[in-house]
C-alpha cells in the first residue's frame, strides 16, 4: 500500500463532511448518509470516501470491533498471529461488499470482534482501552501491508478510493443501522489518495472526518509522538484522532475543553473575557500549547454516544448545523441536510471554535 | 412562487448572466450569481457559501440566511440579504468610478465583515437581535469603502486602521435608496429601521496599512 507523501505529490483542494445523529438513539439505515454526501459530489476527486457508524453491532457490542485492510495474505497471517496471542476472538468474517464498477484495486477486508486476553492487560497494568489502543499502533507500524483502520466498540469505520456514494454502495452500508453516522468525500491536497488514506481515521470510538489542511502538523506530530502514537500515515487528520485520544481519554478533558485546545480563541480574543473564562482558556493554551491545531478545517467527531462538529478559529472551511425533533445534522454545505430532511426546525451556522455537541439522551460530554 | 426553480446544492447558479430573472425555491449551491452582469436572482430560501463571488452587476435577493463570503470580492450590483450572513461578509469588495456595489444584510452576520475592503457600501441591520449585529474582527484590512452598523453600541475590537463614526445626514442619504428597495422587496417598516444609530466605518487615511509590513 503507498503510503502518503512518500513521493511528495500534490493536488489541489476540497473535501465534503457530513454527519447524523439520532439523540433518542433511533438506529438509521446507512443509505440516509449516502444521501446526504452524495450530493456534495464535487467538493471530492473520486479519490477517497467513507463513513463511520456506531450503533451497528449490537450482537458484538461489548467486543473491539476490528476493521482491517491487508494488502496481501502474508500480512493477514502475521496480524492474525499477533491478535490471537492478545485476543480472543469471538468471529471474525470478511467485510462484505460488492462488486461496484468506481471501486477497483480493492485490499484484503476482514473485520475481528475481540476481547483482550485478561492475562496480557494484567501483565502491563493497563486497561482494556489503554491495550487496545497500543495494538493498533503497534500493527499499524511494524506488520507491513497490514493496517487496522477501525477499532472501538459497537462502531465501524469502512472507508476506500472512490467517491463516497460510490463506497458506501461498495460496502452495502443500507443494510446496516446505526443511531450515529459521519461521512466524507475526499478531495486530497498535499498526497496521493490510497485506501489507508481515506477518512474517517479512528482510533478506538473516536473516529475523525476532515475537511481543511492543517498548518501545524509537524508541531502537533512531534507532540503526540512523546505520547507514544506514530503518525505512520504521514496525512494531517491522523493527528487529530490521536490529539483526541490524548486529550479525551488520557487526560480527562470533556469535549468542550478539547475544542478550546485545538481550536483555542486568539488571546486577544480571550483578553476580552470574563475573568474565569480568561483564566481558563490561557490554562488550556499554555497546557496544550503544542496542540493548537492551526489552518483551515471543519471536523465531525464521533464518538460512542455522541457527536462534535468544529471549525477553526477563523472558520476557514464551511460549516452547518440543523435539528428536527431527536435528529441532529451537520455538514459542510446546507444542501446536504435539506435533501435528507428538507423541514427543518432549526438551521445555523457554527463560529469558528464554537464546539456543536450532541449527545444522546441523558448522555454526558465526556465520553469516558 | 412563479416560475420558481427548485434547486438543491447545484452551483454557480446564474453564473455570469447579463439579462433576465432567476427565480430560485430550495437552496442553491455556492457560489450563486457568481460573476452575475446584469441579470436579478431571487431566493425564496437559504443560500450558501460565496453568494454575488465577484459580482459585476444585477441584483441578488435571499429572503433567508446565506453562508460565507457573500459578496466575495463584488465589484457591482447589489445584493440583499433578509435574514443572517456568515462569516467574511464583503470581503475584498471594491469599487471604481461608476461601480458601487452594495450589500445589504437584514439580520446579523459573523467574524471578519468587510475584510480587505476597497470600496462599496456593506450595511448590517440587524433587525432581528439585540446586540452588537457583527461578530470579531469587523473591517481588519479596510481600506476603501464605507460598512455601516445599525446598532447602539460598537464592536470593542475595532482595528486601529478603521475609524467609527455617527453616520451623518450625508452617509445616510448615500444608502438610502438600497435600505427603501430593502425594506419594499421584504415588507419591513422603512421607520423601524432608521429610527435606531447607525454608524460608519472608514479607513483612517488613504493609505492606512503603510508600514504595517515594512518601513516603505
Amino acid at each position: 500500500m503507498l503510503k502518503e507523501g512518500s513521493n511528495g505529490f500534490r493536488n489541489p483542494s476540497g473535501c465534503a463532511i457530513s454527519g447524523i445523529f439520532s439523540k433518542s438513539g433511533r438506529r438509521i439505515p446507512g443509505d440516509k448518509i449516502i444521501k446526504s454526501i452524495r450530493i456534495m459530489h464535487e467538493r471530492s476527486n473520486g479519490l477517497g470516501g467513507g463513513f463511520a457508524a456506531y450503533g451497528i453491532y449490537p450482537e458484538f457490542k461489548d467486543q473491539f470491533a476490528f476493521h482491517i485492510f491487508y494488502d496481501h495474505v502474508k500480512a493477514k497471517e502475521e496480524c492474525e498471529a499477533y491478535l490471537r496471542n492478545n485476543f480472543l476472538i469471538a468471529f471474525q468474517s470478511e467485510i462484505p461488499t460488492r462488486k461496484h464498477p468506481n471501486i477497483c484495486e480493492a485490499p484484503l477486508i476482514w473485520r475481528y470482534f475481540a476481547q483482550p486476553i485478561e492475562a496480557r492487560l494484567i501483565e502491563r497494568e493497563i486497561d482494556e482501552r489503554e491495550f487496545v489502543s497500543r495494538v493498533v499502533t503497534h500493527v499499524n507500524t511494524y506488520i507491513a501491508g497490514a493496517y487496522i483502520f477501525s477499532s472501538g466498540k459497537d462502531v465501524g469505520v469502512f472507508k476506500a478510493v472512490g467517491y463516497p456514494e460510490d463506497v458506501g454502495e461498495f460496502y452495502r452500508l443500507e443494510e446496516y443501522s446505526g443511531y450515529s453516522w459521519t461521512a466524507h468525500g475526499r478531495y486530497p491536497t498535499n498526497t496521493p489518495g490510497w485506501w489507508g488514506g481515506a477518512h474517517p481515521f479512528a482510533l478506538l470510538d473516536y473516529t475523525v472526518v476532515h475537511n481543511g489542511e492543517i498548518s501545524s502538523y509537524d508541531a502537533n506530530r512531534r507532540f503526540i509522538e512523546m505520547f507514544g502514537y506514530k503518525c505512520s500515515l504521514l496525512t494531517d487528520t491522523e493527528v487529530i484522532t490521536y490529539i483526541i485520544d490524548y486529550l479525551v481519554r488520557r487526560q480527562g478533558l470533556t469535549m468542550e475543553e478539547t475544542a478550546s485546545v485545538i481550536a483555542a480563541p486568539f488571546w486577544s480574543v480571550i483578553a476580552r473575557k470574563s475573568e474565569e473564562e480568561r483564566r481558563q482558556l490561557t490554562f488550556l493554551r499554555n497546557m496544550f500549547a503544542g496542540l493548537l491545531i492551526t489552518g483551515p478545517f471543519s471536523i465531525i467527531l464521533g464518538f460512542s454516544g455522541g457527536i462534535m462538529a468544529l471549525n477553526d478559529r477563523l472558520k476557514l472551511r464551511s460549516m452547518v448545523a440543523g435539528e428536527k425533533g431527536d435528529m441532529a445534522y451537520v455538514a459542510s454545505e446546507e444542501s446536504a441536510i435539506r435533501i435528507i430532511e428538507p423541514d427543518l426546525d432549526r438551521v445555523w451556522a457554527p463560529s469558528g471554535g464554537e464546539p456543536v455537541i450532541f449527545t444522546l439522551n441523558g448522555g454526558e460530554h465526556k465520553c469516558r | 412562487m412563479k416560475n420558481a426553480v427548485k434547486y438543491m446544492g447545484e452551483r454557480y447558479v446564474g453564473c455570469g448572466a447579463r439579462e433576465g430573472e432567476i427565480i430560485i425555491e430550495g437552496v442553491p449551491g455556492n457560489d450563486l450569481g457568481a460573476y452575475l452582469d446584469g441579470a436579478h436572482i431571487t431566493v425564496y430560501g437559504n443560500a450558501q457559501d460565496a453568494t454575488g463571488n465577484t459580482m459585476n452587476d444585477g441584483t441578488i435577493t435571499i429572503y433567508g440566511n446565506t453562508g460565507d463570503t457573500v459578496g466575495y470580492s463584488m465589484r457591482g450590483g447589489a445584493i440583499y440579504v433578509r435574514g443572517n450572513a456568515g462569516y467574511r461578509a464583503g470581503i475584498h469588495m471594491k469599487a471604481s468610478i461608476d461601480k458601487v456595489p452594495t450589500l445589504v444584510i437584514g439580520g446579523h452576520c459573523g467574524s471578519f465583515l468587510g475584510e480587505y475592503q476597497a470600496g462599496g457600501n456593506i450595511i448590517v441591520l440587524g433587525l432581528d437581535s439585540e446586540g452588537i449585529p457583527v461578530g470579531d474582527f469587523c473591517g481588519t484590512g479596510q481600506h476603501g469603502g464605507k460598512i455601516f452598523l445599525r446598532t447602539e453600541k460598537l464592536p470593542d475590537d475595532l482595528p486601529a486602521q478603521v475609524i467609527a463614526r455617527q453616520a451623518s445626514e450625508e452617509d445616510l442619504s448615500g444608502i438610502m435608496p438600497f435600505i427603501d428597495t430593502f425594506c419594499e422587496k421584504f415588507g419591513v417598516e422603512k421607520d423601524k429601521v432608521i429610527s435606531k444609530n447607525f454608524f460608519v466605518l472608514v479607513p483612517n487615511s488613504k493609505n492606512p496599512y503603510k508600514q504595517l509590513y515594512c518601513y516603505n
